[in-house]
């Protein structure tokens, strides 16, 4: 590079060591220090990207996290690259490798750049109107917008990153680690206040730290110098915790924050290994300091968006901070005295600036009349009409305002130059202030939005509230942190600072033109593309309130939220529909700040931890045994049991028609299981089930149907009587804790006067179930002295019995129409009883069957799932089961809903059974159900809830809710699929055995 | 995210909570004295406040006590928490 774009001896950048890293495929070096985006400076490079819309050329415009522009892929590999990287926040690290986004073939010839040429056909809200119908070409659509648009590749294979949580507290929490932010974490301290104060940036200091300025003075020191003496002091603060590289990402109610902290993305790919990538600290502070400072406003001219043309503030931040030459032909075009600093950062780096232009009168401040001295010409009452230079400004237009401000005069006036460094004045961070409900007023003077009410226990100070001057934010800061913290006094209180101030204001919005604004491009959002004119459009269109402005222009949409375009918008908006700006109220800021990856949001929650199942104690015996799994609730519930590459309906077929012709053994452990103690618990029951419970004797079980206060079907399951006062109720697997749930609610608020005590005893119980006809002999064989014969041992009975020295409780109950058997051991003893029957069970062929074969055998019995033949809207009645409603009882959950005008509607939709004409057709689950097909558009009637093919019936079966469905019997009925229309007739419920003698053997 | 000061264990973190909806609808004594209308407003109708609404939690993932919580649904700023059973304070 010929060109001298690097000052030595800059003391935060280390020019001893040298990095490399490649931009756009071409290798290029830079220093351990530097941002990506100075180090691209450092090479003359300043377009780096394509705008959105126009694909128009855009360089680096800031030096922060408002940046629009310079937004970029950094990395090549699969898995680790990461898109809409700010080269502006990234720290170069050797062997970088970023490219530019948005632009096909390259940044320098981008085909979509002919966007630019049609752009007066792109107006705001014109892929609203535009690929709005036919509705048919969407598709078509689709794929135009997303190859032209799109910001960037995500990656393609899965993070190998490792990312991390951590809870912190603190008494005080600061964001930001300027010089506001660093005196108050000393004041705070100073009181013996646990203080955490949390920077962005890698270094500790804000925009004070590189400040070369001879005229602002603190305590007669440079204000670098007094404040590098303050960080010191900081950092041996035992009361402090620093934590630098970390950006707030989220500020809730309560005090609650996100932060996430950068660990590794500075360092060089080989020397990340094994480390944690990131940390999301999530933080609860007593109280909060806002110090997040304030961000530069461009201004808003025709072609404003040239690469080379920067915020002043970053052409001086270059300089000061990472010693780099924005430019060699400077000019500087502002409406207020702080790109007066820059001015002077240029001259004592003997950097060439060529002028400045001010829209104001005049200004007479120490710092202007300091850059006067130096003999610096400044057009003042000037504006900036035009820029040229496509892919580099070349060359900036100058014209005279008039008295008004909003239009042009005179001459035009032209003016050379490679950077172009604007001011429009500052605005105050507010954002994390408004996510965190704060509401902001308007300050007409200075033309921003500050903090003022807000319902949390938090400050704002420095420039994120308002003030600008260095001793208006010391003196401030001071103040008003002491007076938020209580405190009488402080070691700052005799500070003396001396800065130059501020005279003369002056803001246009939108600055004239000699062209009329439809011929002029004045961006407002770089990132979108959306200009002044678009914002002009949407009001004529009708377009009021901000928030619409906002989507139909998308201004403020992008990935840097508006940073820095909202004001403008805003200003526009008011200008234009004579408003106060105080009044239109401002768009809403959301979390997280800045852009945050998926990785540090999940933290370690990935993997096997991403969501946690519940294992039964048999778990092992079924992956040993080939099962496949189904998730039930959190439960991993063994589904079928292929062997021999069999297909699952293969499967099922085979345990099914085992269970019913020998002997088949389920898992039931994932019942919900509620220990019931009380000398209420039998009024309890009553209370809770439709059905009555006062009868129900020691020994004996009860099936059970619970309703919401709706009249809904909640759950049901089987409870047995273990005792005088001592019950055990089941549930349904995915029901158990909102059953319990329930239960506790009822008896605390409603009934506390019962004596009722429940323990949820799921996992404290492994279930083995046993059924078919020869599930008596081997019950027999594990049970030798145990009296099976159904006079002492009777469907719907239990007892309890030693195995050796395990207590095991079994049950004669049955969910597929059976003789079958439930074992209850303590959880550790499940593998072996479980073991144990499979054992016994060898020589009558007991097949372990899973959750399928479940569903399948009680379907041929016509017994319900809840949450799968019903869904909330199905009441008993709906269900068929009249019969399990009591008559006698005077309440129970659900029982005044029974007869509300709409439970009793006769037209409701109701359980019944389908048969498929052609036995062997099976209908999907969820079809729906219709009588006539012809008649459009379509009456549904119903839908299929279960379907299965019964090896036993030999024949397709099903169940289904369908309107009117119990007057429907032996009608004809059409489920329409997308190749055939199936035929079906209504039937019963009941498929199998409606006698009810396989239960006995 | 609120901290919730359960009554029973002290100040929370709300994701051991959950809420229950509105407080202080007593579940009728005898519904079946009641006429559709009735029943629907208990079943049903729950107040939609901007301002102070009482409210039921539950510290589910805690002790599993039901509470009261009396909550500015503007900003979710909690004025009082008091235990079932007591009467709502006056706000
Ligand atoms: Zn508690």
């Amino acid at each position: 590079m010929s060109k001298n774009l690097r000052i030595n001896n800059k003391h935060f950048v280390d020019e001893t060591r040298k990095l490399s890293f490649t931009f756009n495929g071409k290798k290029l070096y830079g220093y351990k220090g530097d941002t990506l985006a100075s180090a691209l400076l450092s090479n003359d490079i300043h377009l780096v990207g394509r705008s959105f819309k126009y694909h128009r050329p855009r360089g680096i415009m800031t030096s922060g996290s408002e940046e629009p522009n310079a937004i970029l892929q950094i990395g090549n590999d699969d898995a680790l690259t990461e898109p809409n990287v700010r080269a502006t926040e990234i720290e170069l690290y050797d062997g970088l490798i970023c490219n530019s986004q948005n632009c096909w073939p390259s940044v320098k010839f981008d085909i979509g750049g002919i966007n630019n040429f049609l752009s007066p056909l792109l107006p705001a809200g014109f892929y609203y109107k535009t690929f709005m119908w036919p509705a048919s070409f969407w598709e078509k659509y689709e794929y135009f917008i997303r190859k032209s648009a799109g910001l960037g590749k995500s990656p393609s294979k899965q993070d190998p990153d490792m990312y991390d949580h951590r809870y912190l507290h603190c008494d005080i929490l600061i964001v930001g680690g300027g010089v506001s932010g660093l005196m108050a974490a000393k004041i705070a301290s100073d009181d013996n206040k646990k203080v955490l104060l949390l920077e962005d940036k890698e270094l500790l200091g804000g925009s004070l730290i590189y400040d070369d300025s001879d005229i602002s003075k603190i305590d007669n020191q440079k204000s670098s110098e007094w404040l590098k003496k303050l960080i010191v002091n900081i950092k041996n603060d035992k009361n402090i915790i620093i934590k630098t590289r970390t950006s707030l990402a989220a500020y809730h109610n309560y005090n609650f924050l996100l932060a996430r902290q950068n660990l590794t993305d500075h360092l060089s790919v080989n020397d990340r290994n094994n480390k944690i990538r990131q940390r999301l600290y999530k933080i609860r502070a007593k109280k909060v300091i806002i110090s997040t400072g304030a961000i530069e406003r461009p201004q808003v001219f025709h072609n404003n968006d040239r690469p080379g043309i920067m915020l002043a503030s970053a052409v001086k931040k270059y300089i000061d901070y990472y010693g780099v030459r924005c430019g060699l032909e400077n000019v500087i075009f502002t409406n207020n005295d702080s790109a007066y600093e820059t001015a002077l950062s240029l001259h004592k780096s003997g950097t060439k600036l060529n002028a400045i232009i001010d829209i104001r009168d005049n200004s007479s401040s120490e710092i202007v009349n300091q850059v006067k001295n130096l003999g610096i010409q400044i057009y003042w009452n000037h504006t900036v009409v035009d820029t040229k230079g496509y892919k580099r400004i070349n060359k900036v237009t100058v014209m005279k305002l008039n008295d008004k401000g909003n239009d042009v005069i005179g001459k035009k006036i032209d003016l050379n130059c490679d950077c172009l460094a604007i001011s429009g004045g500052w605005t105050p961070m507010v954002h994390l202030f408004t996510q965190s409900g704060g509401k902001l007023r308007f300050d007409n003077k200075d033309n921003i939005f500050v903090p003022d009410k807000t319902n949390l226990d938090q400050l704002s100070i420095g420039s994120a509230k308002g003030d600008f001057e260095l001793d208006d934010v010391l003196k401030n800061s001071i103040k008003d942190t002491k007076k938020f913290l209580n405190i009488e006094n402080s070691n700052f209180d005799k500070i003396d600072v001396k800065c130059s101030k501020e005279k003369e204001k002056k803001n246009i919005w939108l600055l004239p033109s000699d062209r009329p604004l439809s011929k002029t491009k004045p961006f407002l959002d770089y990132q979108n593309d959306s200009t002044a004119k678009d914002i002009k459009l949407a009001l004529r269109e009708g377009f009021k309130s901000i928030e619409h402005v906002k989507r139909y222009t998308t201004t403020g949409m992008g990935t840097d939220q508006g940073k820095l375009a909202n004001m403008h918008a805003l200003g526009i908006v008011a200008d234009t529909t004579n408003t106060n700006m105080g009044d239109l109220g401002t768009t809403t800021f959301r979390p997280p700040y800045t852009p945050l990856t998926f990785g540090t949001i999940v933290g370690r929650n990935v993997g096997q931890f991403f969501d946690i199942f519940r294992k039964t104690p048999m778990h092992e015996w079924h992956v040993e045994n080939n099962a496949k799994f189904e998730n039930v609730g959190q439960w991993k519930r063994a589904w079928y049991y292929p062997k021999d590459g069999e297909t699952m309906h293969d499967a099922v077929q085979r345990e099914s028609k085992a269970a019913r012709e020998s002997s088949g053994i389920l898992d039931a452990s994932t019942l919900g299981k509620i220990d019931i103690q009380g000398t209420d618990a039998n009024e309890f029951l009553n209370r809770v089930y439709t059905n009555a419970w006062s009868k129900l004797q020691i020994g004996k079980c009860r099936y059970g149907l619970m309703l919401n206060e709706d009249g809904m079907v909640y759950d049901d399951g089987v409870t047995t009587r273990l005792g005088e006062n001592h019950y055990l109720m089941t549930t349904t697997t995915g029901g158990a804790a909102n059953v319990m749930s329930k239960l506790e609610d009822y008896l605390q608020t409603e009934w506390p006067e019962l004596d009722v005590f429940l323990t949820s005893v799921t996992d404290h119980y492994a279930t083995a179930s046993v059924c078919g006809p020869n599930a008596k002999k081997i019950i027999n064989k594990i049970f030798k002295d145990l009296d099976l014969s159904d006079e002492s041992f009777p469907h719907m009975s239990f007892k309890e019995v030693k195995l050796g020295d395990i207590n095991c409780r079994v049950m004669r109950i049955s969910f597929t129409g059976e003789l079958s058997y439930e074992i209850n051991v303590e959880a550790s003893y499940g593998k072996y009883i479980w073991e144990k029957c499979i054992e016994a069970g060898k020589e009558f062929n007991i097949t372990p069957y899973g959750t399928e074969t479940m569903h399948l055998l009680r379907a041929e019995k016509g017994f319900i799932i809840v949450g799968q033949d019903t869904d909330g809207t199905m009441t008993p009645v709906d269900l068929q089961m009249d019969w399990i409603i009591s008559k006698k009882k005077y309440d129970f959950i659900g029982k005044r809903s029974l007869y509300r005008s709409d439970t009793v509607r006769e037209d409701r939709k109701q359980l019944v059974g389908l048969l498929t004409d052609d036995p062997n057709e099976i209908l999907e689950e969820g079809a729906q159900i219709v009588k006539d097909e012809n008649k459009k558009p379509v009456d549904m009637l119903g839908h299929v809830t279960s379907s299965y093919f019964s090896p036993t019936l030999k024949k397709s079966i099903a169940l289904a809710v369908l309107k009117e469905g119990k007057k429907l019997k032996g009608q004809k009925l059409l489920v329409p699929m997308i190749d055939k229309t199936i035929k079906v007739t209504v039937s019963d419920t009941i498929f199998l055995d409606k006698e009810n003698e396989r239960i006995n053997g | 995210m609120f901290l919730i000061s359960c009554p029973y264990c002290g100040e929370r973190d709300q994701s051991e909570f959950v809420s229950g909806g509105e407080a202080h609808i007593a579940r009728p004594k005898q519904p079946t004295e009641l006429n559709d209308d009735q029943w629907a407003e208990y079943l049903f109708m729950r107040k939609n406040i901007k301002g102070i609404q009482f409210e039921r939690w539950n510290h589910v993932h805690g002790c599993r006590k039901w509470f009261n919580v009396a909550r500015d649904t503007s900003n979710d700023k909690i004025e009082k928490i008091y235990k079932m059973g007591e009467q709502p304070p006056k706000i």
